[in-house]
């Protein structure tokens, strides 16, 4: 399961998401979007924890968030 | 099984916002859209939006909007509100909008105790028309127009706005929030519950103030203007609750 779907289409590399992450999941990529704008990427999934801090400092709800819940 | 935790409220439109990157202005839209949603207001809400960088606001909010005056959206929205008792008002303002040009009109508004909603983007500068001096500017801070800082011998000194509504009788609801981090970003959503919670109780006005930051004309990185923010901008301002007479239920009417 994916837990940050990013819409790179609204990403515009300001980077807050990767300062507000405590735990180094998310990192401006070398890509850019059709804006021009260095997108967000997730660098490393499996430390995510789904805090979704990254995604309530995101300006552009550029980032949905899912957690995994035992059934 | 997954569950979403987070997703963009469903009054936001996909419409993608021209803010520069890491504008306050795209976490607050966010926050205004999800209080109403929390209330469960969404079928009967009307925002008055201003002159400013937040002037295409109409194109981001699902609800009714109307693009006032320069500083007069508090006495469009007035009419709005006697007109349509039933809706919910907000208006959504920036410094030089509500604090320069259209203090009249937002002194007044709250000294009615007009039964509406203002928030009220505190970032100390004109953003859309090149970082200007704004009569929020911090005492020592460059603008264009204050090139050496502004001095409160030259330039007066700054107006605090909360402080002084607060010390009206028709407010119901006066609070300095801020978005300099995820912990203020979630205090700051409260405080928006909170003033629509006045306004579904026709408690009065409510004025919910948020420091902000314009990264471009701070010449700062998003991630610097926030932290400006949190050292500077709220030891200048400082964050709180400045009225609160209390929902009813709460005892305190």
């Amino acid at each position: 399961m994916k837990k940050l779907i990013i819409s790179e289409n609204l990403c515009k590399g300001c980077g807050l998401c990767v300062e507000a992450c405590s735990r180094g999941v998310l990192s401006l990529s070398e890509r850019t979007n059709a804006m021009g704008y260095r997108v967000t990427e997730c660098v490393a999934p499996d430390k995510c924890i789904s805090c979704a801090c990254c995604a309530v400092m995101c300006p552009d709800c550029v980032i949905q968030v899912h957690r995994e819940v035992k059934a | 099984m997954d569950k979403i935790v987070f997703r963009k409220p469903p009054l936001l439109t996909d419409a993608p916002m021209h803010y520069c990157p890491g504008c306050t202005h795209g976490i607050v839209h966010r926050l205004i859209a999800e209080a109403l949603d929390e209330l469960g207001e969404f079928e009967n809400v009307i925002g008055v939006a201003p002159v400013g960088c937040a002037v295409f606001a109409y194109n981001y909010f699902k609800c009714d909007m109307f693009q006032a005056a320069h500083g007069r959206a508090p006495a469009v929205a007035t009419g709005i509100k006697r007109a349509r008792p039933d809706s919910t008002v907000f208006v959504y303002q920036g410094d030089g909008d509500l604090a320069s040009i259209g203090m009249a009109e937002i002194v007044h508004a709250a000294a009615r105790g007009e039964n509406m909603t203002v928030v009220f983007i505190n970032n100390g500068i004109y953003g859309m028309t090149g970082g200007q001096m704004a009569p929020t500017t911090l005492e020592g801070q460059k603008t264009t127009t204050s090139q050496s800082g502004r001095s409160a011998k030259e330039h007066g000194n700054p107006i605090k706005v909360c402080e002084m509504l607060s010390a009206l009788t028709g407010p119901a609801y006066i609070a300095r929030v801020s978005v300099h981090d995820v912990k203020a970003v979630k205090t700051a959503r409260a405080a928006l519950v909170r003033g629509f919670a006045m306004q579904k109780a026709e408690r009065g006005f409510s004025l919910i103030e948020i420091l902000s930051t314009c990264p471009t004309n701070f010449g700062m990185t998003p991630q610097q203007a926030l932290c400006w923010v949190r050292d500077h901008g709220t030891a200048a301002y400082p964050l709180g609750v400045y009225k609160d007479i209390g929902l009813p239920g709460e005892g305190r009417e």
